[in-house]
């Protein structure tokens, strides 16, 4: 019940008063409050709660967070191939291949075995 | 579907979940604050992804789990009513009162219906003069706008046989109440994104620079959850304790100052009891003096209802975190989706039911199929990515 989830608007009416509009969720399509939103366009996203609009989805936003989480992704990747064998220095991997209990138990500059 | 397939891409989750462990250097203890992310957290086993260590406590953010059991006896007792058309977010129906739950009344006869909006029951109303329609308020900041619109059109439309039954909470008031219990070991919060949505992220800074926790507003997506594990341990690691925003494609930190205002206009803020957890001042909405004749407690006379709860459920210690289902009795053997004990294991967003779904702990309870993740997050060697930050340093 608590779930939000956006979708397009796709109609935009007075409703005896109450702003009200029709919101397409990939092809299924269902009334909404549109009155706490009143500056939204047909064609705009907007998070759907309980039949009300709650937010306007701000599409430049939605498009940097993916960018950033792609670029942060390509930036450890490169940090990663730079770092050559000392990926595989021993005595910070445990023998199950799960983090070593002294990775976390030891503070950041206490950790054995690194070359650095 | 467009703003939610995005968040889902696995590659890029693989990503977060290597970073994590690459900036993670400590034991940390994290609570995601609302029902729909510990969903999404267990269903997808990000939990299970994260680095040793970093322990995700699943907070009391479900509505229906924390609808104590004396208002859903006086639900039970209007919709017994024979004037009465009970309606109410489906959600609700399977939750136990002392004796019965709504669905099982309505089986018996009584006229409860589902609703997928407030404003839904006021149509019921319009169409039914004869007849009193009363709607099942509960929510937290979310829900809150979409109930007081049905409370203000219902006097602006003279619509007489509505009333409500209100059991609205905050979030806020909650995160205070844990932070404050002696046996806390949360140290930084996951703020609900869509309570945020509503009510922006200002009340917030104070509970942060007091209590010296990070909170993080994150949206209800893999990768929005994980980017706000990623930023709420980065805080941790750094020292510092901000309020910050994940989710910024759906939340600035005013809020919505429309749906605040009509808020303000038909609820004011009064103590409220949790289930499991007891009374909490000021901890949710109850209808102004003016909107009075709108409250179904008056309305019927049952504001006297007062009753206990199941002694054999931990739902308590479970929605504060304290305990996970694994460590109840009743999990999986007395206590299931079919026949719930506790709230946790009636809302599909509770603790239990998320637990349940994803087949944690049933191996030797029970047969059957588990749901399978959506997002496979791709194994990724945690031991060398956060090997290679300590050997890098």
């Amino acid at each position: 019940m608590c779930l939000g989830i956006p979708g397009r608007i796709v109609e935009i009416r007075d409703d005896g008063g109450l702003l009200m509009g029709k919101v397409d969720f990939g092809g299924v399509r269902k009334d909404a409050c549109l009155a706490y939103i009143p500056e939204a366009q047909l064609g705009d996203y907007v998070i759907i709660h309980v039949g009300f609009a709650i937010s306007r989805v701000d599409e430049d936003e939605a498009l940097k967070t993916l960018e950033i989480l792609a670029a942060m992704g390509d930036l450890m990747q490169t940090e990663l191939a730079t770092m050559g064998p000392g990926m595989d220095a021993p005595a910070v991997v445990s023998d199950d291949g799960g983090p070593a209990g002294g990775v976390f138990a030891a503070p950041a500059t206490g950790a054995p075995g690194g070359p650095a | 579907m467009k703003y939610l397939d995005e968040y889902r891409d696995p590659v890029l989750a693989g990503k977060l979940v290597a970073e994590i462990h690459r900036i993670t250097t400590r034991p940390w203890t994290l609570m995601e604050v609302c029902g729909g992310q510990t969903h999404t957290i267990v269903k997808q086993g990000i939990d299970e992804a994260l680095p040793e260590g970093v322990r995700m406590i699943h907070g009391p953010g479900c509505p229906v789990c924390v609808t104590p059991l004396e208002q859903v006896d006086k639900a039970l007792a209007i919709a017994a009513r024979p004037d009465v058309i009970f309606t109410s977010y489906g959600d609700m129906l399977r939750v136990p009162g002392s004796t019965t739950d709504l669905l099982a009344l309505k089986a018996r006869g009584a006229d409860v219906r589902i609703v997928y909006s407030p404003l839904d029951a006021l149509k019921i109303a319009v169409a039914n003069p004869d007849r009193q329609v009363v709607f099942f308020a509960v929510g937290f900041e979310t829900t809150a706008p979409a109930n007081a619109m049905a409370v203000a059109e219902a006097a602006r439309r003279g619509i007489d046989n509505f009333s409500v039954l209100v059991s609205h909470v905050l979030v806020p008031p909650a995160l205070v109440a844990l932070l404050e219990s002696p046996t806390n070991q949360v140290q930084s919060f996951l703020a609900a994104g869509h309570v945020c949505a509503v009510m922006g992220w200002t009340e917030y800074e104070p509970i942060a620079a007091k209590y010296r926790v990070p909170i993080v507003v994150t949206g209800f997506e893999p990768l929005d959850l994980l980017e706000g594990i990623l930023m709420a341990i980065r805080q941790l690691e750094d020292g510092r304790h901000e309020v910050e925003n994940q989710y910024v494609r759906a939340v600035r930190r005013e809020g919505v100052p429309p749906a605040q205002k009509q808020i303000f206009e038909v609820f004011e803020v009064g103590a409220r009891k949790w289930r499991g957890i007891g009374e909490i001042p000021a901890s949710g909405y109850r209808l102004r003096g003016k909107y009075a004749r709108f409250d179904a407690e008056l309305r019927f006379s049952v504001g006297d209802i007062h009753t206990q709860e199941h002694p054999a459920c931990i739902a308590g210690a479970i929605l504060t975190g304290e305990k996970t289902p694994l460590d109840c009795t009743a999990y999986g053997t007395l206590c299931s989706p079919q026949r719930p004990l506790g709230a946790p294991m009636v809302s599909s967003e509770g603790t239990c039911a998320a637990f349940h779904s994803a087949g944690r702990g049933l191996a030797g309870l029970r047969t059957g199929s588990p749901a399978m993740p959506l997002l496979q997050i791709a194994p990724i060697p945690p031991a060398r990515s956060a090997g290679t930050a300590e050997v890098s340093r």
